[in-house]
């Protein structure tokens, strides 16, 4: 069917999306949809038909080993593994603490940084994001430098002042990898939110001013509503972000006894995989997927049923 | 202000501590104070970084910059074809195949590398270059910021124009669109550019060569060998500020393209 006849049996002009031939969409298609599904789709699939397989041995203990199908053997050993739960504990608490704490100091420094009378905005900005440029691992080396009791400038501040401060102890560690995530990842979200304050037409703000609205009623009240979205997207990511976590933990176990192997689920998956078990790691991969999809998707229902989006 | 001013110290702090401890002496590492500068030993210490195991520091920045630029080139390039098609073209099973890519985002990483090294390894290419430059070319992202991009960047009727004069669609993609695409496209390749630039745990999984290693992994893998050799302490932290300044550099050179590209990363 061409353009014209849509447009005859439609009764209204179809503005400008084209219907090109098949072979054309594949070539624009293709070439992203190829990899995608080799390095993407393939392995997904794949680790979830080996989290349906277990080894086992014929015979007694020197019988040989050979995979077969299991069911949802793999999953219910996780699900029953207390280091799994420990792990999915740990960043829940994370997450708990560490994202609402992250958003609000980003969502600050957007509606300061778009107040009026604030002086020296783009060196503000710039200081923020940049953290985004170091790498995980890397952030990770340089907050593992000023953590450690020997060669630290924040501790031996700390010690002045008569404190004794050990970042690394079993208590604290866990919020000083937050912390870790906190500076890479406030000014990104900040600049998300600050972007979004931007797109108001200022003139939104002028009916407000006139009823004698405070700057502070006009942050809250019309500004933070309007950029809701913003804030929605910059949950979801976080979320995303925290149950991936894997490098600063990583990082900070090389100085730190307090962390173990299997500190967070991406952790104890790659323990496991290192062990030789790729059936247990799968699963547990394809868990910490479902539960991350749920989360996400869940957090998106919740907020746009209230948000209006 | 006094509150921006807190913070924007938080945010600058933990660099500037690694640029004056970079130009330390490894002994003044510990016996002077992290915020204020000794000995300026810093062309010393960066002749050190580079010498150390037959210069295997350049290899891993050189190995970072080719993994990282040629990535993202080409990611980009294939994100925006995608996107494009998927913002300006009418067929069958559109939104279906925009879900199954932006779906692609939630997926963890270790469920993408472990697998994706056990069917590497059956093919030969675990320990390449491919092996961690093949999975980086893709970014569903990218996808993403494309679509919306070129919905809004190319009008419809310079498409339907460009196809009464009888040109066919790439070369209107190639001769027009990509020209109204450019600073979108820019802001593509940085996102995928900063994502493959930082990435860890992919070549962590795939690479036992050293040879072939980013600066990231070399530089954990230095780190954690500091409790035996404790001069590479000096090493880590030079690496890690030569890693760390040229990005910063580009960042702040190229900063309007991320802010537009964030905005429309926020829009619905």
């Amino acid at each position: 069917m061409t353009d014209l006849a849509v447009t005859a049996a439609g009764g209204r002009r179809r503005r400008g999306v084209g219907r090109p031939r098949a072979v054309t969409i594949l070539a624009f298609v293709l070439p992203f949809i190829l990899p995608f599904v080799l390095f993407y789709l393939v392995p997904v699939a794949y680790a979830v038909w080996q989290s349906f397989l277990v080894v086992r041995r014929t015979g007694g203990e020197y019988g040989t080993l050979y995979t077969t199908f299991g069911g949802f053997t793999q999953y219910a050993q996780a699900l029953q593994n207390s280091e799994f739960w420990g792990s999915i504990g740990r960043i829940a608490l994370f997450g708990i603490v560490q994202v609402p704490v992250m958003l609000f100091l980003a969502l600050a420094m957007a509606l300061l940084l778009d107040a009026p009378m604030l002086k020296l905005k783009s060196f503000f900005r710039i200081a923020a994001f940049m953290p985004y440029a170091v790498p995980g691992v890397i952030a990770a080396i340089m907050w593992a430098f000023l953590y450690s009791p020997q060669l630290s400038p924040v501790v031996e501040l700390f010690k002045g002042i008569g404190l004794q401060p050990d970042f690394l102890g079993p208590g604290a560690v866990l919020w000083s990898a937050a912390n870790v995530s906190t500076w890479l990842w406030t000014g990104y979200n900040m600049l998300i939110m600050f972007s979004a304050l931007q797109a108001i037409p200022p003139d939104l703000y002028e009916a407000a001013r006139l009823d004698g609205a405070s700057d502070w009623a006009i942050a809250w009240r019309i500004k933070v509503p309007i950029i809701a979205p913003s804030i929605v997207l910059t949950t979801v990511f976080s979320i995303i972000g925290t149950l991936q976590l894997y490098a600063e933990p990583a990082v900070l176990r090389q100085i730190s006894s307090n962390i173990s192997s299997t500190f967070t689920p991406n952790m104890l998956a790659y323990a496991v995989a290192s062990g030789n078990n790729y059936q247990q790691a799968a699963a547990i991969s394809v868990l910490l997927a479902v539960i991350t999809f749920v989360l996400s998707v869940g957090f998106m229902r919740l907020t746009s049923r209230r948000v209006g989006l | 202000m006094a509150i921006m001013f807190v913070l924007a110290i938080y945010f600058l702090l933990p660099i500037y501590f690694l640029f004056v401890a970079a130009t330390k002496p490894q002994g003044d590492l510990v016996s002077t104070f992290g915020l204020a500068f000794s000995h300026f030993r810093l062309f010393e210490n960066l002749g050190d970084l580079f010498g150390r195991s037959n210069g295997i520091f350049v290899q891993w920045a050189l190995n970072s910059v080719i993994y990282a630029v040629l990535g993202a080139g080409v990611g980009t390039l294939i994100s925006a074809l995608c996107g494009y098609a998927l913002a300006k073209f009418r067929f069958r099973g559109r939104e279906f195949l925009f879900s199954v890519i932006l779906g692609g985002v939630l997926v963890p990483t270790t469920a993408l590398a472990l697998p994706l090294f056990l069917l590497f390894s059956a093919a030969g290419l675990v320990n390449t270059y491919l092996a961690v430059f093949l999975p980086s070319i893709v970014s569903p992202f990218g996808v993403y910021l494309a679509r919306i991009f070129a919905s809004a960047a190319v009008p419809d009727e310079i498409l339907e124009s460009a196809r009464l004069d009888g040109a066919g669609e790439l070369r209107t993609f190639f001769s027009v669109s990509v020209r109204l695409m450019t600073p979108s496209l820019v802001t593509i390749f940085l996102f995928q550019f900063v994502a493959i630039w930082n990435n860890f745990f992919l070549p962590m999984v795939m690479l036992q060569k050293e040879s072939l290693f980013p600066i990231t992994l070399g530089l954990y893998e230095w780190n954690g060998q500091t409790v035996h050799i404790p001069d590479l302490q000096e090493s880590v932290i030079t690496g890690a500020l030569v890693s760390v300044v040229p990005v910063i550099i580009v960042f702040v050179l190229l900063q309007r393209f991320w802010r537009s590209g964030l905005a429309a990363g926020s829009v619905k």
